[in-house]
């Protein structure tokens, strides 16, 4: 009781043959990630604080798929969601559509704090965003070299990747198995460049949970498609008992209400967060890929995935910290 | 077990003086749909083309807050959303900002059959459904004078509707809803279940009175206006925020599975948890049973099963 917990995740599903040098470059950033939000729970900042904060962090480093490194639409442009979630009274801020906007995660806090609705899309979110004076770049800031080359192999191959996928002809889930890519890029399989979502859970001392989520999407996604990374219930949620952030397969984390699952099998069925998380990862997934992180009120961080490894890191007031990919 | 099916036109602070030039042709309106949904059903359409049919049906009406008839956003355009799921295969489809497309569940649907996605928005969701070639319109096919009329008070009351409000006294941080007389229009959906036991859930909506540009609400979130699976279908409506957030249409199933409660037990339950004065949704489980609980002061809703009950109302909360 009144311990501190924090999780981040930076995707789940990697290439097996992901360098070892993209791993540890991963992993840096997870554990910078980390240490900037066990700071700021130490100087007592409440959970809804340090899960935005943490989540800027990994929208402003490319590495990621989120912010500066989105993964690119049809049209070569970046188009970014976010969401976040305070638990305890259930407040929700989110985010699609963005192409300016240097930092979508706090923009959704924006919209959950000083705007009358809870969700807010294309231009529309872009005026607001204008008008609540948040900074501003343009598309360019947020397109790297290894999207646009990624963009252009996926238009070549005529293929949708998702966050992690050895990419797939056609429609997504097919073909779940893992097999050899076709796609190279710079000698790598394309899917080694595979962008992922960012997320952040935290529980602070007072036991307050919340959640925050953000991505660019699939790379060539078709423009306007929507994932599961702004929608409450599915890509993120928090509540009393708990806060979750989901990353995968889009489309199955929104079929099974990913997010909210965990809680709801926590509240219904009076399972602790660890057996909640195994549950949900186990039964509601059937043939869709996905990964979350999670935290509870009592201060316990779990984690889950049913993907070749998934970017992620955790610690605890105890002085537990462990950052993973496999 | 049997068919069942319902339909609503939105839940809110319908006041009891509605006059009868507003409340029959909704009533009107909510019985030819229920009927359209019932020849559907008896001619052993599937679930998920029943409710598409029915919700078009009340989208084409220009008396309820969807396609024709949407409510105005502040810049007096419209933005339409919708959702549709199919309980058994657990696909879905939703849109969002769509200004120009007839009948936005349909879209909806294209998505879910047509598409590796589930949910397109704004000029996306347009695009596509030029692609598609469904029927599109001028924005002005669906703008009507009520609700010009809505807008101009909605912006000299500076308060943003909801479906259906009074005048609430105290501070209302979101989505505050204001009412006058005139009961604003909501949201529509229908939900129905065959006699094999399949289900399928369906919610469109202009949204709320002098909406921020690009406000998406409850409806094309799966989980929280709209959620179906193996076990019943659901269609919320109300204030979007407290839908949203308390994932209303999810929980019913939720509670069902994790609790075993019946169908109205789960279904009264989650309304339950909701403030008073925020939500209402019609359901239907795989056995044929139906529910449509509300926690505001009426909702516009009609509901009928294979075993010859129906039923058209307005008021007297059924939570009890």
């Amino acid at each position: 009781m009144g311990a501190w917990a924090i999780a981040v995740h930076g995707g789940a599903g990697v290439d097996p043959n992901l360098p070892k040098e993209r791993q540890e470059e991963a992993k840096r950033l997870l554990t910078h990630c980390l240490d900037i939000g066990i700071s700021a729970l130490r100087s007592n900042l409440p959970a809804i604080d340090v899960v935005e904060l943490v989540v800027r962090e990994l929208e402003t480093d490319p590495l990621f798929n989120s912010g500066r490194g989105s993964a690119l639409t049809d049209n070569g442009t970046v188009e970014m969601e976010a969401s976040i979630m305070d638990g305890p009274k259930r407040r929700c801020g989110a985010v699609s559509g963005l192409s300016t906007v240097k930092n979508p995660v706090s923009l959704a806090r924006l919209v959950m704090d000083k705007s009358p609705h809870s969700y807010l899309a294309f231009s529309g979110a872009e005026d607001f965003a204008k008008k609540q004076g948040v900074e501003l770049v343009d598309n360019e800031y947020f397109i790297t070299e290894d999207n646009v080359g990624m963009l252009k192999l996926a238009k070549e191959a005529n293929s949708i990747l998702f966050d992690y996928r050895i990419p797939t002809i056609g429609t997504c889930g097919a073909g779940a198995a893992a097999m050899e890519s076709p796609l190279q890029m710079n000698g790598l399989p394309i899917s080694v460049y595979a962008p992922e979502t960012v997320g952040c859970v935290v529980v602070d001392k007072e036991g307050r949970c919340a959640a925050a989520t953000s991505t660019g999407g699939l790379v060539n996604k078709m423009t306007g498609r929507i994932g599961d990374s702004p929608l409450i219930g599915s890509g993120t949620y928090a509540c009393d008992l708990c806060g979750v952030s989901c990353t995968g397969e889009g489309e199955a984390i929104i079929r099974s209400t990913l997010a909210r699952e965990v809680g709801a099998v926590m509240e219904y069925k009076g399972l602790n967060l660890p057996e909640a998380v195994d549950f949900v990862i186990k039964n509601r997934l059937d043939e869709g890929k996905a990964g979350l992180i999670a935290v509870s009120k009592n201060g316990e961080v779990a984690c889950g995935f049913n993907t070749t490894g998934m970017f992620r890191g955790c610690a605890t007031e105890d002085g537990f910290m462990e950052v993973g990919v496999w | 077990m049997g068919w069942a099916i319902a339909v609503h036109g939105g839940a809110g602070d319908i006041p009891l003086s509605l006059p009868p030039e507003k409340r029959l042709p909704r009533e009107a309106g909510l019985r030819r749909c229920l009927d359209v949904g019932i020849a559907a059903l008896k001619a052993h359409n599937h679930p998920l083309d029943v409710v598409e049919l029915v919700v078009r049906e009340l989208e084409n009406n220009p008396h309820f807050n969807a396609g024709k008839g949407s409510v105005l956003t502040t810049s007096g355009t419209v933005e339409m959303e919708a959702c549709i799921m199919d309980g058994k295969t657990m696909k879905c489809g939703a849109v969002s900002g769509v200004s120009t497309v007839v009948n936005a569940i349909s879209l909806a649907r294209l998505v879910m059959d047509k598409t590796p996605h589930i949910y397109l928005a704004f000029d996306g969701a347009e695009a596509f459904a030029r692609e598609q070639g469904l029927e599109t319109v001028e924005m002005s096919h669906f703008i009507t004078p009520e609700n010009i009329e809505r807008l101009k008070q909605a912006q000299e009351a500076d308060r943003v509707q909801l479906d259906y409000t009074q005048p609430i006294p105290k501070e209302v941080p979101k989505e505050a809803a204001v009412a006058d007389g005139d009961s604003q229009t909501g949201t529509v959906g229908c939900v129905a279940v065959d006699s094999e036991g399949s289900l399928a859930t369906a919610t469109s909506t202009g949204g709320i009175v002098n909406k921020m540009v690009g406000r998406i609400g409850d409806t094309p979130i799966i989980g929280a206006g709209t959620y179906a699976n193996h076990l019943c279908a659901i269609s919320a409506t109300g204030r979007g925020e407290a839908i949203i957030r308390g994932t209303i249409a999810r929980d019913v199933a939720a509670v069902m599975e994790f609790k075993g409660l019946s169908l109205k037990e789960a279904a009264a339950y989650v309304i339950d948890q909701v403030p008073r004065g925020n939500a209402g949704l019609i359901a239907v489980s795989s056995t044929g049973e139906v529910t449509m609980p509300f926690n505001t002061t009426g909702m516009f809703r009609a509901c009928a099963t294979e075993d010859g009950y129906s039923e058209i109302a307005i008021w007297d909360s059924p939570t009890k």
